[in-house]
């Protein structure tokens, strides 16, 4: 099964750990993992669906190519991190 | 007299209370995190805030009377735009507005138990029936074919920042939105009418649109809870004031030092009371020739006073946001904070001001708990 693990960031507002889920899409893995911690979604997309600017997925060291469907495909042994870009003022 | 004060910043919630010694700093809350609303809930004495992520968004958060723990419950979130929803777009920029939250510039308890109002930049009202933990977009105002006219003011999409409850009939709700006018409902929200009757903008001829009622900017509205036909309204260009419920509206002229600010608050029983933070207009908005004062009428705005008492000597430049004025229920106490982080309370109606902190982040939104 694939593997998704998230950033310091994003894990001290949602306790989260890292998963190993079913799924052959980005969509898929992280619906998944949606599942079992439903509060982590509006911390990754916005209210009308999209991935939330701030927010990178790297599948494989490399970021995912699909940010709007996230229909890239995810293999059996892929690695999925999830992170963030930090900002302010 | 109010007790404590809840101080929603650029970077966190504080909390100060008044014991024997005076007023000090008993609480510092996401720190780090813009809070730009809350809600001391005074029916259960919850308290309601939004913390504007910069990364992951809008999120609400709950502490219970007498709890230290905070809840997060679900944020008002923008159903999914059907596919043959018009596309409608800032009247000034030609950009879509967006069917997303991007920040809640109001909340206010509603008139039934559990119920809050949460009014939101792009222009959304949404409804809680339930103490804030579920919401639904109000779509009667939102699907109003009118809201085409509303335009962004000071940030890029129209919002609503004022929400006033009828105190004894909750089914009268105004709303004030920057730059959609005044909006009411006489049915909880069912049917709405635009009743910015008698704004103008000052720099637009009457006869390309000054007038018109949809896209005014009105700053910020009040209701005087004792005599809810009164209202006061800080507009972009003037001071207004309404003895009709909202549905039309006088204009406050040749107000010195300025027509311009944001903020405004009025007594809770007497409606010729109101105060005000002037500004030099339109884009400069801080205060004028640096001479920072609260002006304040008691005869309905035939006159003002401007105070300064315990404010600093000129020359400052503090600019007090649309929500960072406030009165206690007693109409004596007030507490006003500044964009450079500066507190202020007031124990006799604005005669004078005792500094509290000079060192808060930018001051967004004040609310006595």
């Amino acid at each position: 099964m694939p593997s998704v693990a998230f950033s310091p960031n994003i894990r001290s507002h949602v306790e989260i750990e890292s998963y190993q889920v079913y799924g052959k899409t980005v969509q898929e893995v992280l619906e998944a993992v949606f599942e079992q911690h439903p509060r982590l979604r509006s911390y990754l997309f916005d209210d009308d669906g999209s991935i939330r600017k701030h927010i990178a997925i790297i599948l494989n060291s490399e970021p995912i190519a699909d940010r709007t469907r996230l229909s890239d495909h995810v293999g059996e042994t892929d690695e999925i991190f999830v992170m963030q870009a930090l900002s302010g003022g | 007299m109010s007790d404590r004060i809840y101080v929603g910043t650029r970077k966190g919630l504080f909390t100060f209370q008044r014991n024997q010694a005076g007023w000090s700093q008993t609480g510092a809350d996401f720190l780090g995190i813009p809070v730009p609303m809350l809600l001391p809930d005074h029916r259960d004495g919850s308290l309601l805030i939004a913390a504007e992520h910069e990364q992951f968004g809008t999120k609400i958060h709950r502490l219970k009377s007498n709890s230290s723990i905070w809840e997060e419950l679900n944020s008002p979130a923008y159903p999914k735009k059907p596919e043959n929803a018009p596309v409608i777009r800032d009247p000034w920029r030609q950009v879509e507005v967006p069917w997303s939250l991007k920040k809640v510039w109001s909340l206010e308890p509603g008139g039934n138990p559990g119920e809050i109002w949460c009014g939101t930049i792009p222009g959304g009202l949404f409804h809680s029936t339930d103490q804030g933990e579920t919401w639904n977009l109000v779509e009667s105002l939102w699907n109003h074919p009118d809201r085409e006219k509303w335009c962004g003011g000071g940030y890029d999409f129209p919002g609503i920042h004022s929400i006033c409850v009828h105190p004894h009939d909750p089914k009268k709700i105004a709303v004030a939105i920057s730059c959609g006018g005044v909006w009411r409902t006489e049915d909880s929200g069912a049917t709405w009418s635009q009743s910015a009757h008698g704004m103008t903008f000052n720099f637009i001829p009457l006869d390309q649109g000054g007038g018109a009622p949809d896209g005014q900017d009105p700053h910020r509205m009040v209701q005087c809870p004792a005599a809810p036909d009164r209202f006061w309204v800080q507009h972009h260009c003037s001071i207004y004031r309404s003895d009709n419920g909202a549905k039309s509206w006088i204009e406050v002229k040749d107000v010195l030092p300025s027509g311009f600010g944001f903020a405004v608050a009025v007594h809770p029983s007497d409606p010729d009371v109101a105060w005000f933070v002037p500004a030099k207009k339109d884009e400069h908005r801080y205060p004028v020739d640096g001479k920072f004062v609260v002006t304040r009428t008691r005869d309905g705005g035939k006159s003002f006073e401007a105070l300064s008492q315990g404010l600093p000597a000129a020359p400052a430049y503090d600019l007090v946001y649309r929500h960072a004025l406030t009165v206690d229920e007693s109409g004596t106490t007030l507490v006003m904070g500044s964009t450079t982080g500066s507190l202020w309370v007031s124990d006799d109606q604005g005669d004078s001001w005792a500094h509290l902190s000079a060192h808060l982040p930018p001051i967004y939104c004040i609310k006595f708990g």
